[in-house]
């Protein structure tokens, strides 16, 4: 039986192979067939263009392209992203307790979820000024509450019958009642909910860039690059954009992982 | 006598002290208790009718019947988890609903019911918690509470790392914890395999002569019952009533006290109780027979 690292190694091995195997066939697509670069750049050449950035890093009269505009995308996603988990959980707990409001919310939010809210983005430029980031980070907040607050619901209402039997037992006030059991049920559904959220978030952030506003994000230099036959650039952005949603993704497992610590031992031994 | 001995009388457990001093005191008292569901409807269910039950000091009496014959109603309301429809119930001498305030029982149910974000060691000392007991005081009772159960090793896993029988152990520290006078058990080891039912029943007996607690078990086991209890209380269904008393004495309670005629002879006279309901009623059905 080989030691869990081991493998742990060995399962991220494989699509860690798999992604470079991919990169390989991209290369050789498009140099054997000779595709034209503002068609599909070839990874080499995406890559040349994001290691140009590296000069811009240690000289201080110049900004860094790429960073610059991740750091853009990035804040206004985390500043939406907390702003709606927050909002999010606010709403669930008055949810939870008033049932009216719980049978309410619940179909409206369905209803809301359907809708493309990047769509709205020109919406909230229009409302609250294109110069600013704040219609940007509305729309991430938005896109960031449904999943949280409808897992978070969730959680906070399906307490096991049995735990409720407990608490009244030992005669437990409504306070002790949320604090001990239904707020520590409802933390794995919030977990679940901000992990998605997460993702949600960056795609979010750099769509809605798309839309108009200030051109100094991801998304809207994609758009620009593209406009301007930049395609390997265009695809830098891009590759930043993923990266960025990646980090977004693992900071929530880390996140997860610190705030559910009896699930972490149980997926850790697993593995 | 030592507060720190599992046996523990001691301060925190409201009048339990002045109990002894009334050994013939009753622990429980149920007089002419009746319980109806949806009352004046259409689906009434008469779940109790004129029950009336006294359960005295240090007793372990188990209540055995078919499925639907309301022992687990009768728990729920001795445990004031549900409100009687007429009667009055008693426990340590008070009204049911005081004796529930008081902490003055502990529960354990079919599902032990630990919280999974919870440590073994926290499971067990949630109720000292939700009585402001300060850490060092519930470290110490928690420690003494699954040494109790055999559990010492296992404080700081979670609950998932356990197997069934041993989360039925720590559900049942955890009932001991405020050193309560009585101890309500519903079917504790109704979803335990036969190996480890017995063994749990072994231990049980081992705590209970330790601690010198009044039981309340509810069980659908013939042999469970009686290898556990004084008393065997048998029901019937619609309505829930109680139809014969069995009083077992087996003297010691060890592996041996299974093999004993004794055990065979009160087996078949609760067995033969349970046989006679159900040739009254074609409902009495769910007793196991092992």
């Amino acid at each position: 039986m080989p030691s869990p690292l081991v493998r742990r190694l060995v399962g991220a091995s494989l699509p860690i192979g798999w992604g470079i195997a991919f990169l390989l066939a991209w290369e050789a697509f498009v140099k054997l067939r000779n595709v034209k670069p503002f068609l599909l750049p070839a990874p080499s050449a995406i890559w040349t263009e994001l290691w140009k950035d590296k000069a811009r890093l240690f000289d201080a009269k110049q900004k860094t392209l790429f960073l610059t505009a991740a750091q853009s995308t990035a804040t206004n996603a985390l500043v939406g992203l907390l702003a709606g988990i927050a909002l999010a959980i606010l709403v669930a707990l008055v949810a939870q307790r008033f049932t009216i409001i719980r049978d309410l919310v619940k179909p409206v939010s369905a209803g809301f979820n359907t809708m493309p809210i990047v769509a709205l983005g020109p919406v909230f430029y229009n409302m609250l000024g294109a110069t600013s980031d704040a219609a940007r980070r509305v729309v991430v907040a938005m896109v960031a509450f449904f999943p949280v607050f409808v897992n978070m619901v969730s959680g906070l209402t399906q307490v096991d019958p049995v735990h409720q039997e407990l608490m009244r037992s030992y005669a437990a006030s409504d306070a002790s009642f949320m604090t001990k059991v239904r707020l520590p049920n409802a933390l794995p559904f919030l977990m679940t909910g901000i992990r998605v959220a997460a993702s949600l978030s960056v795609i979010a952030a750099v769509v809605v860039e798309y839309f108009g506003g200030k051109q100094n994000g991801l998304g809207a230099r994609v758009a620009s690059a593209m406009k301007l036959s930049q395609t390997p650039k265009a695809w830098g952005y891009i590759t930043v954009a993923i990266a960025t949603g990646l980090a977004f993704y693992v900071a929530g497992l880390i996140v997860e992982s610190l705030v559910l610590p009896w699930q972490t031992k149980r997926k850790l031994s697993d593995v | 006598m030592n507060a720190n001995t599992p046996t523990g009388i001691n301060s925190d457990a409201p009048p339990h002290g002045e109990l002894s001093d009334v050994a013939a005191q009753a622990v429980v008292t149920v007089e002419g208790v009746d319980k109806i569901f949806n009352r004046s409807k259409a689906n009434q269910v008469d779940a109790l009718t004129d029950v009336t039950l006294t359960v005295a000091t240090g007793e372990f009496v188990s209540l055995i019947g078919p499925s639907g014959c309301g022992k687990s109603t009768l728990l729920r309301l001795i445990a004031d988890l549900s409100q009687p429809t007429a009667g009055t119930i008693r426990v340590n001498g008070k009204p049911a609903h005081q004796a529930r305030l008081d902490l003055d029982y502990g529960m354990a149910f079919q599902q032990a019911g630990l919280f999974d974000w919870r440590t073994v060691k926290r499971n067990v000392e949630l109720p000292l918690e939700l009585r402001g007991w300060d850490r060092a005081r519930r470290a110490a009772r928690s420690a003494e509470m699954l040494e109790l159960v055999k559990l010492s090793d296992f404080a700081n896993h979670y609950p998932w790392e356990l197997s069934g029988g041993m989360q039925q152990r720590v559900a049942i520290a955890r009932a001991l914890a405020m050193d309560p006078a009585l101890l309500l058990m519903d079917e504790p080891f109704g979803a335990l395999d036969e190996m480890t039912r017995e063994h749990m029943q072994a231990e049980l007996m081992q705590i209970c002569a330790a601690t010198g607690k009044t039981t309340i078990f509810v069980t659908h086991s013939i042999p469970e019952a009686v290898y556990l209890s004084n008393r065997v209380v048998v029901m019937s269904p619609r309505p829930g009533q109680i139809t014969k008393t069995v009083d077992v004495d087996l003297g010691v309670r060890d592996e041996d006290a299974r093999e004993t005629s004794t055990f065979f002879t009160k087996i078949t006279e609760v067995r033969e109780a349970l046989r006679a309901i159900e040739t009254a009623s074609p409902l009495g059905r769910g007793i196991e027979d092992r």
